[in-house]
């Protein structure tokens, strides 16, 4: 590590033991933050595949997936830009449901999930099981909004945010790792906001 | 949209990208309120493509560290990285750039990064800015003229005010369409940005870069598609108090 920066403080002394390094709270707001037009998708039209290296491909229309078990998520999110948000509440259904009914080959190691913009997110597969990766389609108990990814979006917490696709409509088991649309793009693969993995090398 | 898109970046080639380096502030300058613009001197730099962003990373005595990206201004052939930083009241990093640095400081950079928001001077490209956003546009402009291909960009900027404008002089100069939403400009009442006002800047085989608010750019962002511009042909870059991807 460099140096100090001439004349620098820093203005938030008292660290809130839930911010990861380098990130500060960014209370009620929730930066929209996309590289695609929005796209408008009725729940309709909405549904959501699973597909590559699994038994059985499967997929579940907007009503199917609200048939399954629910499931929800309480705690924080964390944005590679720096800003992380506390205590939100999201419901839909896990990953690991998805997945149960897909039964992924053993040799399934890693995820790519794929938005209906065609935006793409690399996870491994540990990284989306175990009851830490959400398909979500309500927060703070209403629908999710379009610009957040509505009406359905993957939701994984304990990375950076665009690991967590929004407007998901697949998800691909692969043997290999694959680069997605950021990833490409020069950041991490994992993303891991407690390691600061931001950017490839970190 | 009931088929899936494709594969978004897919066919994008690689852009530079660098890891963290020591910057020499050369020039400090606050030509509009509330904003400043660096010109660092980037030890062992590699060059950008217009669109990339610089990573600011502030380190107090305690070992507390802050960091923000701002996109860079300069073309790839200047000798400086140029950045421009809008100074938010709340801002922990905007606020030391804009109040605190003076040529000759030594500030961390990471850079360049980012491979999808580029113009790599080859294809037409319609540009649409609303405030700061227009500062990857500055890049491209003057690369643009750096290798005498200005004839391929358009250009539609917007901001409350002329003052308020960043690089007002030099986009005017450029031939922009400039949009006022306080102000008159010229014959054009004050509002926003029209559908109808992109139309006379379309050209076959454009990619559109829309840069601004989450607000501006999903309004933008819609009056193109709505003007009948593919999804697929349109790149966004959205800015809030942060920059970058979500």
């Amino acid at each position: 590590m460099p140096g100090p920066t001439r004349g620098f403080l820093g203005r938030r002394r008292d660290r809130d033991p839930r911010l990861p390094p380098g990130q500060y709270d960014a209370g009620s707001d929730w930066p929209v933050l996309t590289a695609e037009p929005t796209p408008r998708i009725a729940p309709e039209t909405w549904s959501i595949t699973v597909d590559g290296a699994v038994e059985a491909p499967a997929t579940w229309t907007w009503d199917e997936a609200h048939a399954l078990p629910r499931s929800e998520y309480r705690g924080d999110i964390h944005c590679v830009t720096t800003w992380s948000k506390f205590g939100t509440w999201f419901a839909g259904v896990s990953v690991d449901t998805l997945l149960d009914a897909v039964r992924p080959t053993a040799d399934a190691h890693f995820v790519m999930a794929t938005s209906k913009t065609g935006y793409t997110t690399n996870l491994p597969v540990e990284h989306v099981t175990g009851g830490r990766a959400w398909i979500v389609w309500e927060y703070d108990g209403k629908p999710l909004p379009i610009e957040h990814g509505g009406p359905v979006r993957l939701l994984v917490p304990h990375l950076y945010f665009w690991k967590s696709a929004k407007w998901i409509s697949k998800l691909t088991l692969l043997h290999r790792d694959q680069p997605g649309f950021w990833e490409q793009n020069g950041y991490h693969d994992l993303g891991d906001p407690w390691r600061q993995q931001r950017y490839q090398g970190d | 949209m009931t088929e899936d898109a494709a594969v978004l970046g897919a066919g994008v080639p690689d852009a530079p990208a660098g890891g963290w380096r020591t910057a020499t502030v050369s020039g400090v300058r606050r030509p509009i309120q509330r904003s400043v613009q660096l010109r660092l001197d980037v030890h062992d730099r590699i060059d950008h493509l217009p669109g990339q962003h610089y990573v600011v990373r502030l380190t107090a005595e305690d070992g507390y560290t802050a960091q923000r990206s701002y996109s860079v201004a300069s073309a790839p052939g200047d000798p400086l990285v140029e950045l421009f930083v809008e100074r938010l009241d709340d801002g922990e990093v905007s606020t030391h750039l804009a109040d605190v640095v003076e040529p000759g400081d030594e500030l961390e950079v990471r850079g360049p990064i980012g491979g999808w928001f580029v113009w790599d001077g080859t294809a037409p490209a319609l540009l649409v800015a609303g405030g700061a956003g227009v500062v990857p546009f500055v890049s491209m402009l003057r690369h643009a003229r750096a290798i005498g291909r200005d004839d391929l960009l358009r250009i539609a900027v917007s901001a409350r005010t002329m003052a308020q404008l960043p690089y007002a002089e030099e986009l005017v100069a450029a031939g922009a369409l400039v949009v006022l939403t306080r102000e008159q400009y010229g014959i054009r009442p004050a509002g926003r940005l029209r559908a109808e006002e992109l139309l006379p800047l379309w050209e076959e085989g454009q990619t559109a870069y829309v840069c601004g608010s989450a607000a501006f750019a999903e309004a933008a962002t819609q009056l193109l598609v709505a003007s009948g511009r593919p999804a697929a042909s349109i790149r966004v870059e959205r800015f809030g108090p942060s920059g970058g991807p979500a």
